[in-house]
């Protein structure tokens, strides 16, 4: 059954089993072991950000593939919910109308990219994908009649999602049982789904070719595979499923809006997620998403307590200032990438 | 060799022109069912190249390739490996990170075309493993399927790349200098391959070699190429003996030829 489960792809190391059963574990139960409304929203942003990083392995780390669309994909799925939500009443039949649309529209136009742009050299395609990425994000800010420009859009979602549901007046563990608690456990249970599926595509024989074009392509076509169809449907899958992790997102935030979809600087950031946990594993995002998630929601609150205690001391202070934030974020990463060139699964792995 | 067949796979009048430069001139030459066609020729001759002509890693530029009658000029490397020609390199060209045994996997699976599987799991399709394992075992790397293609020493390195041309039990199978920079030793258990390939009367084999042994051991029939144009054609001892060759090609090199020419 696990087996199956993790279609036979397992941490293959004690240690790596070891933190990914405390991922897991962290939040099954986050709702009641950390409780708060910040801890939850963190939990939340992790689980989303792992589909995301997952599927944008599939791409850079099984494919070898490099593209700055991926938040492109993850836009049109949050927007495709946030625009249906905003034009109908807040039912799941708008939801289901938003994501599929969403879904629809990012798998077809990373099948136009793919089939336009993949025969061409990667540097080109990566040049391609920024292209249209950056004038996506142009579209939706200038659009502000239907996307709310640089503002976004908010909207409402269905009841069952909503803090005005109560499951139980009582409460559990000291948590009350509202909406919140459905949301994040719908989106916990969506993201392990597309996880486990990722899994299972990158150990079919489908995923196979994709680690054989990866390592030699001309080989790969050499022995019968025609490699732009493979790579075309790598691009497709990993935009749908990051369109999938977008839906999450804007059922999550209530709010969807460039900045926190579309932009670049959420591209950079997945880019770092994958190198850190280590690229062509989908372990890999599952620790690397996490790790990176935390980093940048609790570094401040960690320097701020620094800061404190070294109030008498005059350099120190400054330098662990909350304001210096993201020079310790940018350290930290220089030397995750330096002592973990193979990412922090590489390493557990032994193979580093 | 059965004269009433036609044969299996022709060229006619192949040519490739880089710039001013002509590669493969006008090579028209067929290759029967059941032997063993040697190209040889002295390095820069275009032997290689005339191979990339025909499994389609370069396109012609004027001149036909026909394969079981068929014109597969238009069809790009994958499709003419699947309509059954398939190719060993000179350099040797794995999947280098991953398995021996996934490197034949991956080449059994375009041969029984599961690539397209996405939900069933490349460690359960036994058939395929055993398939695979079974090439290794011919290619006697049996042992050694569980290290990573890279970190395997050249020779085999050499016998892997063998294995996955079996792999994808190809109509033709063409090799490219098989035994290139093995160590004495190791080329016999190569040498031995081939032979029992080529006694398997379905196949036709053509093999780019430079050592004179080996092509005299192995060949049915020798062709000569020398600035990219055919200049003899004919049994292995005729061919060796004809004054052409004496000059062209092994004028430049020792008869014996060890062939680092």
């Amino acid at each position: 059954m696990l087996r199956t489960l993790l279609s036979e792809d397992f941490p293959r190391s004690r240690a790596l089993t070891a933190v990914v059963l405390l991922i897991v574990l962290g939040l099954v139960l986050a709702p009641f072991v950390f409780p708060g409304i910040r801890s939850l929203n963190t939990a939340a942003t992790i689980c989303i950000f792992i589909v995301l990083v997952a599927s944008y392995d599939l791409l850079l780390g099984y494919t070898g593939i490099v593209s700055f669309a991926h938040t492109m994909f993850f836009g049109i799925g949050a927007y495709g919910v946030a625009l249906s939500l905003k034009a109908f009443p807040a039912s799941w039949g708008a939801v289901a109308l938003g994501a599929g649309a969403g879904l629809v529209l990012a798998m077809g136009l990373a099948l136009v990219i793919g089939l336009f742009a993949l025969r061409v050299q990667a540097i080109f395609f990566a040049m391609v994908t920024l292209a249209v990425a950056s004038a996506f994000l142009i579209l939706a800010s200038q659009l502000s009649g239907l996307t709310g420009g640089e503002d976004g859009l908010t909207y409402r979602v269905p009841r069952e999602l909503s803090p005005a549901l109560k499951l139980v007046s009582a409460k559990v563990m000291d948590v009350r049982l509202d909406g919140r608690i459905v949301s994040y456990y719908l989106i916990f249970g969506s993201a392990l789904v597309l996880v486990l599926g990722l899994l299972r595509v990158v150990n079919s024989p489908f995923g196979r070719v994709l680690q054989a074009i990866r390592e030699n392509e001309f080989r790969a076509e050499a022995i019968g595979y025609r490699t732009a169809f493979y790579r075309t449907a790598a691009t497709c899958l990993s935009a749908g499923a990051a369109a999938l992790a977008g839906v999450l997102m804007a059922l999550w935030t209530k709010y969807t809006g460039p900045d926190t979809t579309l932009s670049l600087s959420i591209m950079i950031d997945i880019l770092l997620m994958v190198v850190i946990g280590g690229m062509g594993t989908i372990y890999g995002a599952v620790v690397g998403a996490t790790l990176f998630v935390l980093a940048k929601n609790y570094l401040q609150v960690l320097m701020a307590s620094a800061a404190e205690t070294t109030a008498g001391v005059p350099l120190l202070n400054e330098l662990v200032s909350p304001d210096r934030w993201l020079l310790w974020l940018g350290i930290l990463f220089v030397l995750s990438v330096y002592f973990f060139p193979t990412g922090i699964v590489g390493r557990l792995r032994g193979r580093a | 060799m059965t004269a009433t067949e036609p044969p299996v796979l022709r060229t006619e009048e192949l040519t490739i022109r880089f710039g001013g430069h002509v590669a493969v001139d006008r090579v028209s030459c067929a290759f029967d069912r059941g032997t063993l066609t040697a190209i040889v020729g002295p390095n820069g001759a275009g032997k290689t190249t005339y191979f990339n002509l025909i499994s389609g890693q370069l396109r012609s530029t004027a001149g036909k390739v026909v394969l079981f009658g068929q014109d597969i000029t238009g069809l790009t490397a994958p499709r003419r490996t699947r309509a059954g020609i398939g190719r060993a390199f000179q350099l040797t060209n794995l999947f280098p990170n991953l398995s021996v045994l996934e490197n034949v996997r991956i080449a059994v699976q375009a041969r029984h075309d599961t690539g397209l599987d996405i939900w069933s799991l490349a460690t359960r399709r036994r058939e395929l493993i055993e398939l695979a394992e079974h090439h290794l075992a011919r290619t006697g790397l049996l042992d050694k399927m569980d290290s990573v293609a890279a970190e395997l020493p050249h020779g085999d390195q050499r016998k892997l790349e063998v294995a996955v041309l079996l792999a994808l039990e190809s109509e033709v199978l063409m090799f490219d200098e098989p035994t290139a920079g093995m160590s004495v030793d190791e080329v016999p258990v190569v040498l031995d391959l081939i032979h029992q390939i080529k006694a398997d009367t379905a196949k036709t084999v053509l093999l780019v070699e430079h050592k004179m042994d080996v092509v005299r051991s192995l060949a049915d029939r020798i062709i000569v190429l020398h600035n990219g144009a055919l200049v003899a054609d004919g049994a292995p001892e005729a061919v060796i003996a004809s004054d052409v060759v004496q000059q062209a090609y092994l004028g430049t090199s020792s008869a014996s030829g060890d062939g680092h020419g």
